[in-house]
């Protein structure tokens, strides 16, 4: 069943591209169909399924041993409804696109059909397969359809993401060819006993391979620059599921292909004595770093794109405490950052910047925003406090878990971390002032001389397709942080069933 | 040798024949009765008679697949082989019909002759097993392209190109008959299965070396690899675009098929390996950053066609089963996909007067599908998945890696290949962004003829299905 998110998203994606040209509604309305297509299966899925479901197993490359294998357990079924809902709340949002319609859900279309085969593939062929196949329609939609310094933004993302996926390449073929070249399903691989001293090499560099994706410090350089130059649909799903797609496949491949490459060194420089130690200290230079940074930005897309770095390092955090509660927390954070970045970025790039066109704080705060557009005000209000971790949104108690599972391996770093989260308060706080809730009056610039009378300015009126997406949005993460139980019982069951010699950190 | 023996030859010559044959009736046909036709009636003629001589020539291979030899070994048919010259004549055909509106010349008559004898010249060089055969046949190939090279005759930069390309070929076809020379004097016989036999046993001497050496210069030229590679650029600007897609393409899979061959004859000597890599490793490199400054696109595919020669010469050194179907399934499809590339840049020229990069400009709002055809190959140069040209990758480093000769170096050349390939991301993004990104400068419609947009798209349909269903590819070139 999950197999068709797949096809449907290409062939969507083909039919748009190819057929409606110079019919923008028909683009949308289709783009829209396969989307929510999409999304009804994800959730069926999710709520008939439990344990190891296998989808599809042909051979497909016999010669190599390669087959056209797609199964999905808990951890890929919560995943693929993430790229559900914000496939969905991403056509939504891009409902204003105007230009090039078709050419854009096209290659918009073909980066969802990308994601969902790397969340359901377990060959590692057709893994790295659909994980390239994502690349290529992230620079055009970044490069055609984008804002600020767009070509650069393009093209650092699609060279960065390149050059990660040509270090996963690598390890890749050294694990295909030591195995002996009989098969590159994944099961198959991991129960192979690779040496120890060749997982100590292929490990890290495979995982900073993933990790380049998952924007790890200091590798993270594309991800600000490339949220920001992307449209509002690319950033969501940049930050929303693109990044994800780095986290997975640094938990799915590189952790338990291989699990001895975390193993302590057996010497130690600075109290960092293994690969994991280093990946986890890398991980709260980012969280803190990325916390910092989105603290002093003055260009709004610019705070959500740092506060990106900044949470997606909790992830990675999660992933290295090897606990059961830290990959639980692990996986429930890159849904809730999936959902709440998507939702941050709709709000700024969609519903607050093309109104105002500017992202400019400091102009914003000059248009009291929260009286003209209270409907962005209130919404940003939620979606910062759920960002910051507040409970009863999905990002609290991912949070929780996360420091939870790391505290019994780093409790150094993980107050560190900590001391982020605290930060992410500010920068959020600091963003929503600013923006919307500011005092400044509104001619003490000279710059408002070209905006006469924001005081009276009316912005065009909310849509039916952001208040959409917006609700789709909001009640995910609601529902995750209500009843966190909902997304657990798919995740852990997964995360148990992960090779034993992988959660060393304990298991509850 | 007897009348017998010469009849046993022709029957394995016949699909070279018949190309003889055909070029032959083009000459009269186009010289005898077409002269007061205007050069583009004789150009369709022409082409069109060629192509009917690469067609049948084709069907006659494909009806007579199987293991065959003639003259002790020094010709041999094997499917491998057939798959090489099928691909050739199917190469020659796409050039010819892509060249049909590209106005170059005022000779149609010997220009398309001329491909059909250097096509000629290429099925030889892939079926011949003995060093006389293969140097005599890469002349026939050499010796029609120098002067297809120039047969833009208003045009300087034709003239330059062939110029260049034939003073570096002319000189390095000397060194490598010079260290043939060496290996025939060494071992005592020309067929490569005997020298093999022959230099296993033999103690390294100096002289083994220098004539190893000697040959690996005029296979690199052919193959256009470091540092025997600086005639590609200047001649992949400057010759008529038909002919440069011939140059990059059907002699390619030529040069690729005989130097398979040839290391099969040369690995047990030490020092061929080396030599093979230390190319390899060069051409890998150079060619993956001259490429990156270019601002011409038909510079651009010459520089990539370095590095990509690189590639396959570490497919080559690996020497396995594997190692050698993975290099001609890799020169097979970049074949295919480059002259798909230059289809377009022929296209494009055609209406802007230049292959600059700016030429490109809004390329997708002139002519959607023409745009689709280029990044369809330009991404499949690159690697990217589904597309043909990531699985050849693939399939080739997987082969190197498992290859028992490469346990020393497979990793480390690999790792550099694949770093190579990341680069050549950049500058094919480069094509794509002109032509996707960048406004037109020129917004009226680009003139395309429904013959080559159906040709373009057949192309790129292939480079996206052999992508998908490698296992054609595959049982279509079989490792033996």
């Amino acid at each position: 069943m999950l197999a068709w998110t797949i096809y449907l998203s290409f062939g969507g994606a083909l039919l748009i591209a190819l057929f409606t040209q110079g019919r923008p509604q028909m683009a949308r309305a289709l783009a829209l169909v396969t989307a929510l297509g999409g999304l009804i299966l994800a959730v069926l899925a999710f709520f008939t399924q439990s344990g190891v479901a296998p989808i599809v197993d042909a051979a497909w490359i016999p010669a190599m041993g390669i087959r056209y294998t797609l199964s999905a357990d808990g951890i890929s079924r919560v995943l693929v409804l993430l790229t559900g809902f914000a496939a969905v709340a991403g056509v939504l949002f891009s409902w204003n696109i105007d230009r090039r319609v078709n050419e854009f859900f096209g290659f918009y279309l073909a980066l969802i059909g990308g994601v969902y085969g790397v969340f359901l593939s377990a060959d590692l062929f057709l893994f790295f397969v659909f994980y390239e196949v994502a690349i290529v329609p992230k620079y055009f939609l970044i490069a055609i359809w984008g804002s600020t310094r767009r070509e650069y933004g393009a093209m650092k993302l699609a060279l960065y993401s390149f050059l990660g996926s040509a270090m996963v390449l690598v390890g890749l073929l050294a694990a295909y060819a030591i195995s002996g070249g009989h098969t590159l399903n994944l099961a198959a691989l991991q129960q192979f006993a690779f040496p120890v001293s060749f997982q100590m090499w292929a490990f890290p560099l495979v995982f900073l391979g993933f990790a380049i994706l998952a924007g790890i410090w200091p590798l993270h350089t594309w991800a600000p620059t490339g949220h920001v130059a992307a449209p509002t649909a690319a950033s969501m799903l940049l930050a929303g599921v693109v990044m994800k797609l780095g986290a997975y496949g640094c938990l799915r491949v590189a952790m338990t292909l291989f699990p001895h490459g975390l193993d302590p060194w057996g010497w130690s420089f600075l109290g960092i004595g293994s690969w994991r130690a280093v990946f986890a200290l890398l991980a709260v230079i980012g969280i803190v770093y990325g916390a910092a940074v989105a603290l002093i930005q003055n260009d709004f897309k610019f705070v959500i794109g740092y506060s990106s770095v900044s949470h997606m390092g909790l992830v990675l955090l999660g992933l290295m405490s090897l606990s059961q509660i830290g990959l639980d927390g692990a996986v429930l954070q890159m849904f809730s950052h999936g959902v709440l970045a998507g939702l941050l970025f709709a709000t700024v790039g969609r519903i607050v910047y093309e109104r105002t066109h500017t992202r400019d704080l400091s102009a914003l705060s000059r248009m009291h925003l929260s009286r003209t557009l209270p409907f962005a005000a209130w919404l940003f209000v939620l979606a910062g406090m759920a960002s910051m971790g507040l409970p009863g949104f999905s990002g609290f108690i991912a949070e929780l878990q996360v420091l939870i599972g790391a505290w019994a391996a780093f409790p150094v770093f993980t107050v560190i971390a900590g001391v982020g989260i605290v930060v992410g308060v500010a920068y959020t706080w600091r963003a929503m002032q600013k923006a919307f809730f500011s005092d400044a009056p509104a001619g003490s610039s000279p710059s408002a001389l070209s905006l006469p009378s924001q005081e009276l300015h009316v912005f065009d009126p909310i849509t039916w397709a952001e208040k959409a997406g917006v609700v789709l949005l909001l009640a995910a993460s609601l529902a995750v942080g209500l009843a966190p139980r909902l997304l657990l019982d798919q995740i852990t069951p997964a995360v148990l069933a992960l090779p034993h010699t992988l959660l060393t950190g304990g298991r509850l | 040798m007897t009348a017998a023996a010469y009849g046993n030859l022709f029957s394995i010559l016949w699909p070279e024949s018949i190309l003889e044959i055909v070029s032959l009736v083009i000459l009269v046909v186009d010289l005898g009765w077409m002269r007061g036709e205007t050069t583009a009636t004789r150009m369709r003629v022409a082409s069109l008679l060629g192509s009917i001589g690469a067609v049948l020539s084709f069907a006659w291979l494909e009806m007579h697949v199987g293991i065959a030899s003639v003259m002790g070994g020094a010709l041999v048919s094997s499917p491998t082989v057939v798959a090489a010259q099928s691909c050739i004549l199917i190469l020659t055909t796409l050039v010819l019909l892509l060249g049909l509106s590209v106005r170059f010349t005022r000779n149609p008559g010997e220009y398309v002759a001329l491909v059909l004898l250097a096509t000629t010249g290429m099925m030889l060089v892939a079926a011949a097993r003995d060093l006389l055969i293969i140097f005599v046949a890469l002349e026939m190939l050499s010796l029609s392209l120098y002067v297809l090279a120039a047969f833009a005759k208003d045009s300087a930069a034709s003239a330059e190109a062939a110029l260049k390309y034939y003073l570096f070929g002319g000189m390095s076809a000397a060194f490598m008959l010079f260290g043939f020379s060496y290996l025939y004097g060494l071992t005592g016989t020309t067929s490569l299965s005997a020298i093999a036999a022959s230099l296993a046993i033999a103690p390294l001497t100096p002289l083994a070396l220098v004539a190893l050496v000697l040959a690996a210069v005029g296979l690199g030229f052919k193959v256009a690899a470091v540092p025997f590679h600086l005639w590609a650029p200047d001649t992949y600007l400057g010759a008529p675009a038909p002919v440069a897609a011939l140059i990059a393409s059907g002699s390619k899979v030529a040069s690729f098929a005989v130097l398979i061959a040839v290391t099969a004859a040369l690995v047990p000597a030490w020092g061929w390996t080396a030599t093979l890599l230390c190319m390899a490793a060069a051409s890998i490199v150079l060619g993956n950053l001259s490429a990156l400054v270019q601002s011409s696109v038909r510079r651009i595919l010459a520089c990539s066609a370095i590095a990509h020669a690189g590639y396959m010469l570490l497919g080559i050194a690996a020497h396995t089963l594997a190692g050698d179907q993975s290099v001609m399934t890799y020169a097979v499809t970049y074949a295919l996909t480059t002259v798909g590339a230059f289809g377009v840049v022929a296209i494009v020229e055609r209406s802007a007067g230049s292959d600059r990069l700016d030429a490109f400009a809004g390329l997708s709002a002139r002519s959607p599908l023409l745009a689709a055809t280029l990044l369809v190959f330009l991404l499949s140069l690159a690697g990217i998945p589904p597309l043909v040209g990531f699985w050849v990758k693939f399939q080739m480093f997987a082969a190197v890696l498992r290859a028992p000769l490469a346990s020393g170096w497979g990793l480390g050349l690999v790792m550099l290949a694949i770093a190579g390939s990341a680069v050549s991301l950049y500058y094919y993004l480069q094509v794509l962004k002109r032509a996707y990104v960048t406004p037109a400068v020129i917004s009226a419609p680009l003139k395309v003829t429904r013959l080559e947009l159906f040709l373009l798209v057949a192309i790129a349909v292939a480079v996206v299905l052999l992508g998908i269903f490698p296992d054609m590819l595959m049982q279509w070139i079989p490792a033996v």
